[in-house]
This record gives C-alpha cells, structure tokens and sequence, in this order.
C-alpha cells in the first residue's frame, strides 16, 4: 500500500461557435455629443467579462481609451439581436459586430474631423489619446470632444455605426456529415501530475501544466481569469462531480454544496498557464473563443496520470475513488489468476 | 499566466493600443462593493412568489388534479396549470426549425422525469407558495419508466416521448448524425492493430452560484418586464412569445450580470409560465429555483456513452476511428439534438485520420432533461478521445504526447466534416507542454509546425 | 403571521423593523432594508454567499432568524467603503482580478473580513480556512486567496 506518482497529458481543440439556425450577433455604437460612445448590445455578461471586452474593441477600433467607452447590453429594448452567450461564442461574435459597427462610426468621425480641419479624412488618423491628427502633422489636429460637438451642433452628422456578425446556416449532408458547426478552433495541451493512495484510491492533483492558444489574448488578466477558473472546473469535472453518482440509478443525488462534490480552495492544483496566441482570421483582432475548452484538457490528463500511477484505467466519469478501488481490486484479482 | 510570444509572431502585429492590455474590469467595482444589480436584487411592492408541485414519478399517466385544497391556503393568489398556458407544447429550438415540439410548459396528461412541473402555485409569499404547492392532489397512474441510454434502445422498450414516437431524435440522416469520410473498413483491414474501448460518464450540474430565476413586471403600457438571468435575451423572448402566443413587442427582456451560467441558462423555463403568472394576476411575480431545483431539476450536462474504436499502424499513424457516440437527452429534446450533432463534426478530435466513420445519437429516457454545458457535445467526447489516445500510445509502445505529434492535424488537412483546417496549433501547445513539463521528446517533434506536414 | 419588532445597527445606522417570526436575517437584509450585498445562493447555509458580520461573528445570514439580532451590530459588504474610500479587501479583489460573475464575491469579502479583523497577517492555510465555506464557480480560488494575502499585506504596510 503506497501513495503512487503518475503523470499523463492530453492535447484538444475546441471550435468557436454554435451554428444553429445561422449564428447572428448585432451591434450598435454611437457617440454622445462630447465625443464617448456608446455600445448597445443584447448579449449577456455571464461574468466572463464581456462587458469590459467589448469596451476595449470598441475602443481599438474607433482609436479612444477603453474609459469612453460605455457598453449597454442585456436588454431587448435597446439592444440589438444576439444569438445568445454560449458555445465561446461572445467574444468573437458579439466582438465582430462591434468591430463593423465601430469602423462605421469611425469613419463618420473622420470625415467631420475632416471637414473641420480641411483636410481629407483619409489623411487623418486617431492618437490613442482621445486626439485626430493629420497623419506626418501631428500639430495638426482636433480633439474627438470637439468633433463630436461639430458634429452634433454644426453638421448635423450621427457619428454613429451600425455591426453584424452572420455565420450563415449549414445544413449537414445526411449521407457524409459535410457541415460547418462552428469557426475558428482553440487548442489545448495538459500535463498533469497526480498522487494515488492505492489504499483510499483517494487521487491529489498536484500539478497542471496548461497551454491554451486562444487567437489573441484581448486582454490578458480577463484571459487569465477564465483559463484558471476553467482548469479548476475540469479536475473538479474530472474526479468530483455528478448530479447522480450511481447513474442511471436516479438515487442519491445532491441537492446541497456539501452533498455536489467540487474542490474547495484548500483541493487546489498548482496550476500553470501559458497562452499562445495564433489569430484566427475570422476572429476579432484575432480572438478564439477559450471559454469552453479551457476546462476539458484536464480531464483526460487526469485520468491519464491515474493510470500511469496505478495501472488501471477509468474509463468512466468521475473518476472517485471508489471506482480507483474496485479496478485496483479487480486488477488484483486478474494478476492473481495470472500467477 | 505567460504569453510566449514566440509562437506565430509573423502572423501577429503588436501595435495595438487597448487590445492586449490588461485593463482593469468596468464591472469590478460594483462586485466588491455589493452594488452590481442580479436579477433578484429587486423588489417590487406587491410581488407574488411562484412555486412549482413537480413529479414524485419518473415516468406516469395524470389521472386528475385537485388544487381546491392550496386553492384555500392563506395567501394563494392563483394557481396554474396546463389548460392555462396558450400554446403548452413547445420546444426551445423550434425557433430554428429543429422540431417537434415535444415539452409541456405544465405536464398535460403525462409525467416523463420525475421533477417535472406539474401545477404553479402563485402566492403572496414564498413560504404560502410551498406550503399551498404540497396541498395540490395529482393522481398518477405509475408507468414503467426507461432510465438508461440501453435501456431506452432495447428492443420493445416503453416510449418516452410520444411527440418522437421513438426513444430517439429523429435525423434526416436516420437515427444518429453520421459522419462518412473515406472507408474505415479498409483501414481496419491495413491496420497492424485495433483496438475498441468504451467510455461513460454521469451527468454534472453547472452550479452558478446564482440559481436560475427571474422577475416580472406588468407595466403600464400592457408590456410585461422580465428581469431575468436568461443566457440568451432574444431566445427567451421569441419563446416566450410563442409559447404564451403573445406579441413579441409586449415582452422586455431585461438582463444584466448573471451569476454563472456555463450553459445552465440557456433552457427557456422559468420565464414563460412567470411572466404568464404576472399576466393573469397583474403582479409583480418571482420565480427563483431553490439550489435544490438547480441541482436536481435544470438541465445537467447529459450523460453519454462512446464506443471507440481505431486502426493504428505500428508507426503510430492511425489509419481508422470508429465512433458511436449516445447521448442520454433525459425526457425532452431542449438543446440534445443539436448537441449531438455538435459531437459528430467534433469527432475524430484534433488529428488527422483518413477513414473516419460516426454516428452520433440522442437519446431519450424518463430522467431529467439534459442540455448545453461548457463544453456542450465536446467535453465528454476529448475524455474519451484522449484517454483512447494514451491507450493507443502505449498499445504500439510509443511515447503518448509523440504519438499525437504523429497524427495531429496540420493546415490544410481535410476535417471529417469536410471543413479544411485553418489556423492550426496543436503542435505548438503540445511543444510548449512538453517545455513546460520537461516531457522529453525527440527533436523531430520540436521542429514540426502546424503549418506543413514537413518532418513527418 | 406574528410580526415581531426589532432593532439593530447595520453599517453603523440605526435600523428597526417588524418582522415575521421567523424570518431569515438574508431576507430582512435585502427585501426589507434594500441591502442587497448579502447574495441567497442555497438558504440552506452550504454556499456562503450571504456572508455577514454580526457582532464581529462572521455569520450566514440564510440561517440566522433576524429576531436574534436585536441589539446587534452588523456589518454587511455594502458598508465597507468608508467615504467613498474602498476598505483595502475591495481594493485588493480588484487588483487581484478575483471576481469574474462577482456574485459570491460580497460574502467572501466579509469571510475574509472577520479573518483580517482577528488574524490581520494570516498564513494561506489560514485565509483558505476562512473562506473554506464559501463556494465560487468561476475563479477557482486561487485569484481570491491571492487578494486577501495582499489585502493583509497592504493593510500591515499602512498600519506601520
Ligand atoms: S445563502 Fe446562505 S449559505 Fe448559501
Ligand atoms: S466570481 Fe462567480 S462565483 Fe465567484
């Protein structure tokens, strides 16, 4: 009896996207009279932080800081359609909208500009700051403020864009499944190292080593939030979870937190995360949807390393340690007859 | 977290001003002063609290339902059933087309998951809700009910579903989403080995700390607001307005932050039959699931069944994969037919392989209806792939992670489902892995690319 | 129903109400006073998520009747930031990135509060100890012990 060391990986892939009936999200942006913009949306943040993200596109695009940017969403009235935030689809989706609906509203913003300073808007270009300038004359220029004010009380311009995101409806071959599900694809890969108590069967993981490449990374520190949250909820997928652990026996299942098994903050892996960034060319600003996928290459690792460890393979899920006990037991058994 | 920047740098431009930069989250603030607004930090004067009798039965024929004893009950407002809803049959994806409508807002003459609602209870308070919601007589006629994937398929099984006619979604391919790509027989014939195994899994539960819920409002103008933490806004409202044959100008539908979703709320369950519960009292009503109903009545992630078996040649090239793939949608479609067919095209994973044979079936039983999970059509099918994977590896002797450097897939390599490869990187992943984890390869596998299949 | 009368301080203002014998201090708190920080993730006291300090006890408020709390002082997250100052456990979960959905975040700032109120320079083992009972689906916890150890850090630099 001994606690055993194993170690296993895994290497996946995840598509982006659900295409049901077509796989639509809208998007309007328009600015307030003293130049911020506003972003209207039906997408839902489900605390990924789309918000924030669609913040920080819009922004790119039109050449503003994320801070003049306002983004309304989750609400029928004033939003345009969105399919819906599921299937890592927000992000590129929704984010593809905004893109299109910035860039209109971009180029409304450079031709007032224009107008303003007498020049042609395709000599213009925005400094990050909050500032148009001619581009080589930087002294040359207007601030977004003001051209936003021209354009409301001079011009009579809407300094405004209207975005759409369309993968149109694939209608799978009956005969081959010739289909487009989805788009562009994330990828994974994951080392994990575990410790068995071939005793117990009870499995630590002590380590998971991710790499997820995920198009671009919009902004980090978000990324990072979801890759480690996700990598937490696929060990806890691996070895803890089900609404029924004697499935298809209907009986004993958990209607609390203490009876639905997830690791607590004392369970925790040490968990590493390296990101690779391949831009998906459909993509905005290069993007994949990692939501999903960064919680499914543990899985497999786990149950990997549990088998590197003690030799037997569970090849059903969770993987608890009663089912650890039964294989050891009937594992053996087998060597015994063997012998 | 690291980026390694080193990867595809010729295929990035870093001149960007806000996208790559680690802002701090707008939202943060309201989270850590208790300010963001869940659906449910609302209240409205005069709400009502809906409450739900739901099935004791797996599977079971209503015989009659006597509600004059919660109809007395201090503080019942109303009390709903099926004959109240306008248009009762419905399913989520009928909105795309993918019939029939196979689901009863309020179970009709039939139970098939032990857990379906059955009658709402309106009352002034929670409590009067539940404690009326347990006076509410249904007389069942126990039937048989079939509880596994093998035992909804095995011949002469009782019919779940009626409105399938079958214990299976029905594809315009037959019983399953197939995929066909070159002869997996003749790849079994030329492989040095083969080998069949099958995989299992139970269902899960998302559990977002905020359970599903929502809260309506008769307003003024004759439209009714919903507050709700629905995953898709325009989902829910076209369902609605179907299912309660209203006008879809008199629904608003009302988001904001919602506290977890992976997958859990996209179901249209709870909006519905609240917002009819406001229309027939003209109140404010509250329908909030108990973390019990979350755990045991909203729609896990399914339960599912792989058999997989695959061709390799002893230079670790895999020449045939074989897969059939159940997946147990409980009593009712929700999202399951499109899940399974998501698992199809998902299907040989992310390696090329010439021959390559799917099917992929939803399957109904009398269990708690299943639908999307992070991860939806996927997740269970990578544990299986890649546990298959390692097995495989080790059956031809060779190193697991080198083995997937074999049959990886590269740009431009045909997908099963007919879909060229594009902006591959599994390679890269598995590279930095084995950086990362001192896994030690051989360098051959260090200097391949996802964009050729030189070196191989 | 029986209503019955009381009296507490909450965020340091006066508060009193009359309510039903037997209601929960998580109800009182958002339904009545309009608090809604306290979050109800289970009421059944297996979340976490309607964490509250009462009389310097952190406490589920899903699970204490509010007719027990006649007298006491309450602290809930809403009252944390003193003069629009955050308190620097607000400060350090913003820093940190540890809240994604942020509904479990307002108990797991008072959890972590009654840790740093007794034990202001804690070990990891004792902050995971102290938010052991608070769930959280989207982070995976580590963001979140992260910033209370530098919540305890940064208050320890601005004491000395
Ligand atoms: S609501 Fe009190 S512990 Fe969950
Ligand atoms: S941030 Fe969502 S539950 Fe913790």
């Amino acid at each position: 009896m001994a606690i055993r060391h194993g170690r296993g990986v895994a290497a996946i892939n995840y598509p982006t996207g659900m295409n049901l009936g077509g796989d639509p999200t809208q998007a309007l942006v328009h600015s307030t009279p003293t130049g911020n913009f506003m972003v209207s949306l039906s997408s839902v943040d489900l605390g990924q932080g789309m918000k924030q993200i669609m913040a920080q596109i819009c922004a790119e695009t039109i050449g503003v800081p994320t801070e003049r940017v306002i983004v309304d969403t989750a609400d029928t009235d004033t939003g345009p359609h969105c399919m819906g935030t599921f299937a890592s689809r927000g992000t590129h989706r929704a984010g593809n909208a905004v893109i299109q609906a910035a860039r209109e509203a971009r180029q409304v913003m450079l031709e007032v500009a224009a107008e303003a300073l007498e020049v042609d808007a395709g000599d213009l270009e925005t400094d990050g700051t909050g500032n148009i300038q001619v581009k080589g004359a930087p002294s040359k220029s207007i601030s977004i403020f003001d051209t936003a004010l021209i354009a409301h009380f001079k011009l009579g311009r809407s300094i405004s864009g209207r975005g759409m995101f369309l993968v149109p409806r694939s209608y799978p071959e009956a005969a081959t499944g010739a289909m487009k599900p989805s788009t562009c694809y994330a990828h994974a890969c994951t080392v994990a190292d575990v410790e068995v108590d071939d005793e117990t069967g009870e499995v630590t993981v002590l380590s998971v080593k991710n790499v997820f490449e995920i198009g671009r990374a919009l902004n980090p520190k978000m990324v990072e939030q979801q890759l480690v949250g996700g990598s937490w909820m696929g060990i806890s997928h691996a070895l803890y979870e089900t609404t029924e652990p004697y499935y298809p026996a209907r009986e004993h299942g958990p209607t609390d937190f203490n009876e639905y098994l997830m690791p607590g903050p004392g369970d925790l892996a040490k968990t590493e995360v390296i990101v690779l960034e391949r831009p998906a060319a459909d993509g905005p600003y290069g993007a994949k949807g990692p939501g999903e996928m960064c919680a499914n290459p543990q899985i497999p690792a786990i149950a990997n390393a549990i088998f590197d460890a003690v030799g037997v393979r569970i090849d059903t899920l969770p993987i608890t340690p009663e089912r650890i006990l039964r294989a050891l037991k009937a594992d053996g058994a087998a060597a015994h007859r063997g012998r | 977290m690291e980026l390694r920047k080193t990867y595809f740098a010729d295929e990035r431009k870093d001149d960007l001003h806000e996208i790559g930069q680690p802002r701090p989250r707008s939202d943060a603030l309201g989270h850590v002063t208790g300010k963001t607004a869940f659906f449910a930090d609302r209240s409205f004067p005069g709400m009502l609290h809906l409450k739900m009798v739901r099935s004791p039965h797996h599977h079971a024929r209503i015989r009659s339902i006597d509600t004059s004893a919660a109809q007395k009950h201090p503080g019942v407002v109303r009390i709903l059933t099926a004959k109240d809803v306008p248009h009762n049959l419905y399913t989520i994806l009928i909105l795309i087309q993918v019939g029939p409508e196979d689901e009863h807002v309020l179970a009709e003459d039939k139970v098939r998951w032990k857990g379906e609602a059955v009658v709402a209870v309106l009352a002034e308070t929670e409590r009067a809700a539940q404690e009326a919601a347990a006076k509410v007589e249904v007389d069942y006629e126990v039937l048989d009910p079939v509880l596994s994937i093998d035992a909804a398929l095995a011949p002469g099984a009782p019919i779940v579903n009626e409105h399938h006619g079958r214990n299976y979604y029905l594809y315009d391919s037959g019983e399953a989403r197939k995929v066909r790509f070159g002869d997996v027989e003749a790849g079994f014939a030329a492989a040095d080995h083969i080998l069949e195994q099958s995989y299992a899994s139970a269902p899960i539960e998302h559990a977002p700390t905020e359970t599903t819920g929502c809260i309506v409002v008769p307003e003024g103008s004759g439209r009714f607001t919903c507050y709700t933490n629905t995953q898709a806004m325009f989902f829910t409202l076209d369902n609605t307005s179907i299912i309660l044959q209203m006008p879809g100008q008199q629904l608003h539908m009302v988001g904001g932050t919602v506290g977890g979703g992976f997958g859990g709320k996209v179901d249209v369950i709870v909006e519905p039959i609240a917002i009819l519960g406001a229309k027939l009292t003209g109140r404010p009503v509250s329908f909030v699931y108990s973390r019990e109903e979350e755990m045991q009545i909203s729609s896990p992630r399914a339960a599912e069944k792989l058999v997989i078996k695959d061709g390799v040649m002893k230079d670790g090239r895999i020449v045939a994969r074989h897969v059939k793939a159940y997946i147990d949608a409980g009593a009712y479609s929700r999202h399951s037919p499109y899940g399974a067919q998501k698992s199809a095209a998902h299907f040989p994973g992310p390696y090329t392989i010439p021959n390559v044979w799917v099917d992929s079936h939803c399957v109904y039983t009398n269990r708690t209806p299943s639908s999307a999970m992070r991860g939806f059509g996927v997740t269970i099918g990578d544990f299986a792939l890649e546990v298959q994977m390692d097995k495989l590896a080790r059956l031809i002797g060779m190193d697991p992670l080198e083995f997937r450097f074999v049959n990886a897939y590269r740009d431009g390599d045909m997908k099963a489902h007919r879909q060229p490869t594009e902006g591959a990187a599994l390679v890269e992943c598995m590279q930095e892995a084995a950086r990362a984890a001192n896994w030690p390869i051989d360098e051959r596998f260090m200097a391949m690319s996802s964009r050729t299949r030189e070196g191989l | 129903m029986a209503k019955v009368p009381v009296q507490f301080t909450l965020n340091g203002s006066e508060k009193a109400e009359f309510v039903e014998s037997g209601a929960t201090l998580l109800d009182v708190l958002r339904d009545k006073i309009g608090d809604t920080s306290p979050k109800a993730g289970c009421r059944q006291g297996t979340c976490g998520s309607c964490s509250v300090i009462v009389d310097g006890e952190l406490r589920l408020s899903c699970l204490t009747l509010a007719e027990t709390c006649e007298g006491a002082s309450i602290v809930t997250t809403a009252g944390l930031a003193e003069g629009g100052v955050l308190h620097p456990l607000q400060r350090a979960f913003m820093d940190a990135f540890a809240t994604q959905c942020g509904f479990c975040t307002p108990g797991m700032i008072m959890a972590a509060k009654a840790l740093l109120d007794r034990n202001p320079d804690p070990s990891r083992d004792e902050v995971v100890e102290a938010i052991a009972g608070n769930i959280c689906r989207c982070t995976g916890y580590e963001p979140i012990i992260e910033a209370v150890l530098s919540a305890a850090r940064s208050n320890s630099i601005s004491a000395a």
